[in-house]
């Protein structure tokens, strides 16, 4: 066994071990408060950490798949999460031909660049290519009726779920000096530490949450859940620098970007959802809702983190 | 004899895998998601009647249906349509067990109410779409079809289940031949019944009514 398939297995172990005693934690509360009925607080906690269970056996199997694993989770979250997003745009049958490309051709492409290491045109295609074929495809039917709100929700669309997603896996094509056969490790990096960063929030607000911080946007969201999320999010990255090309206070910096990033990725998909006048962006996930809203703080870190590693570690 | 007893078995089985095929590909376009009434759906044989926008529309109902009521339903289409080819023949026919009903009132040998009256008399649940054709236009609903009064009337035990498509007219708009993947959902409303003495208009105003209450509000009205 080499030395990234023993450190997964260590972290696998160790998040099992966090998920086995969240589910006691569940079950005790589950006992103490709604033995004699439903207690919607407590089943929404349980029906969450079931959900945390599927999520992480499936990172875990695409993860032993390897990189045409990992490539085909992440490429059907993009598909799952596009389809929630275009459910709530505004589109009129002459985005339609936009529309089914943008499913059907847009996306396998981007994650065929990944597949195929093509970074220079990976980088480009969906800001560049795409931004501006779907709007020629659109004008091509002739309906002016809202049209510049058209394109550009369709682009926003392709730019959060297929582009920012596919960012995640972009990780496994940095090349970074004495870092060889380990890239799958910062994937698991970026994903525990913007995850972990929102149950804490989510647990210090519950737990000593006062002043809301965003109450147009998230209501549930306080500074002092902010706060604590992000300083104890950000001390696990910390110490997580064993699984990174990082030392202990680089892995600090790079938590707190990403805990940071992942924070305000929620307010504005918080946003985005306040101004369709829906709740979550759909029911894939119980407990959680959407795929969006356990993916938006995922999609606004992952750009920025692959971008920082890239430049500052990476040869490629 | 031998021969065709195997004939009809395999022809049975592959109507079978193509209807598990129908199901998985809708699903997987729509993610659709059923949304059931409080007083739950009938166990005896009903009609749900929906609203009509989409070639696709009884699939999607027939898909959230729970397998043993499943079984039992049967759409009503039209005979023109899917009798045009062998391939929609066979889907129509063979896939869904679909009552075939001729619209065409001048060229109709069989009688419509007739066919569903006997079908739910089998035992049979039928899916049911009043308005008679795709709505095409801005209307949330056609006017219905006087069709169901008549079917009831001549049945007035069966209940009748509302069922609101929501999202598939813009899955596949009429004339797109490439769907686009979008969430839809259906919504079933509380079963009904025609009460005696009920006219036909009354009756069909109730209907479309308790159909209507179960479509959503537009999205970003702001309600």
């Amino acid at each position: 066994m080499n030395t990234a398939s023993s450190d997964l297995l260590t972290l696998v172990l160790g998040i099992f071990g966090v998920l086995i005693l969240a589910s006691v934690i569940g079950y005790v509360l589950q006992r103490r408060f709604s033995a004699n009925g439903p207690n919607a607080a407590v089943d929404n906690l349980n029906a969450r950490i079931k959900a945390w269970w599927v999520m992480v056996i499936l990172i875990g199997l695409a993860f032993i798949a390897g990189r045409i694993g990992v490539l085909v989770l992440f490429a059907f979250c993009s598909f799952a999460a596009l389809r929630e997003f275009v459910t709530l745009i505004n589109t009129r049958r002459a985005d339609h031909w936009a529309l089914a490309s943008a499913f059907f051709i847009v996306l396998p492409i981007q994650y065929y660049l990944l597949w195929a290491e093509e970074y220079g045109i990976f980088a480009i295609f969906i800001p560049v290519y795409a931004f501006l074929l779907m709007p020629i495809i659109s004008v091509l039917r002739g309906d002016t009726e809202r049209f510049l709100l058209r394109i550009a929700e369709v682009q926003w669309a392709l730019m959060i779920c297929v582009f920012c997603a596919s960012h995640v896996p972009a990780l496994l094509t940095l090349t970074i000096p004495g870092y060889e056969g380990r890239n799958v490790l910062l994937i698991a990096f970026l994903v525990i530490v913007v995850q972990l960063s929102d149950v804490l929030q989510y647990v210090w607000g519950k737990l000593f949450g006062r002043t809301k911080i965003a109450p147009n946007l998230s209501p549930s969201k306080t500074v002092e859940g902010f706060v604590g999320g992000v300083i104890s999010a950000t001390l696990i990255g910390a110490s997580l620098w064993w699984i990174t090309p990082f030392t202990p206070f680089q892995a600090g910096v790079l938590a707190f970007i990403i805990t940071l990033m992942g924070f305000f990725g929620g307010l504005v998909m918080s946003a985005v959802k306040r101004d369709r006048g829906v709740k979550d962006w759909g029911n894939l996930i119980e407990g959680h809702g959407g795929l969006i809203d356990r993916l938006d703080s995922v999609v606004f870190s992952a750009p920025i983190f692959f971008h920082v590693v890239r430049y500052w570690w990476s040869l490629s | 004899m031998g021969l065709a007893g195997g004939e009809i078995r395999m022809k049975a089985l592959v109507a079978k895998i193509a209807a598990a095929a129908v199901v998985l590909f809708a699903r997987a376009i729509t993610a659709v998601r059923a949304i059931w009434p409080e007083e739950g759906l009938p166990s005896r044989p009903c009609i749900y009647f929906a609203n009509h926008s989409s070639h696709g529309d009884f699939v999607l109902v027939w898909a959230v249906l729970p397998p043993r009521l499943r079984h039992l339903a049967r759409p009503v289409a039209g005979a023109e349509y899917w009798l045009k080819s062998k391939v929609s023949a066979f889907i129509g026919r063979d896939v869904f067990n679909a009552v075939l009903i001729e619209r065409e009132r001048e060229k109709r040998t069989q009688d419509p109410i007739e066919l569903m009256t006997t079908a739910i008399d089998d035992g049979s649940s039928l899916i049911l779409f009043p308005e008679g054709t795709r709505n095409q236009t801005d209307a949330r609903l056609l006017p219905f079809k006087s069709g169901i009064f008549h079917l009831v009337a001549a049945r007035p035990d069966v209940e009748l289940v509302p069922v609101w498509i929501n999202n598939l007219n813009r899955v596949m708009p009429k004339g797109e031949i490439v769907p686009i993947p979008l969430i839809c959902t259906v919504t079933f409303g509380n079963p009904l019944r025609i009460t005696p003495n009920e006219g036909k208009d009354a009756f069909l105003e109730r209907i479309q009514a308790a159909l209507l209450a179960l479509s959503p509000k537009p999205l970003g009205s702001g309600e």
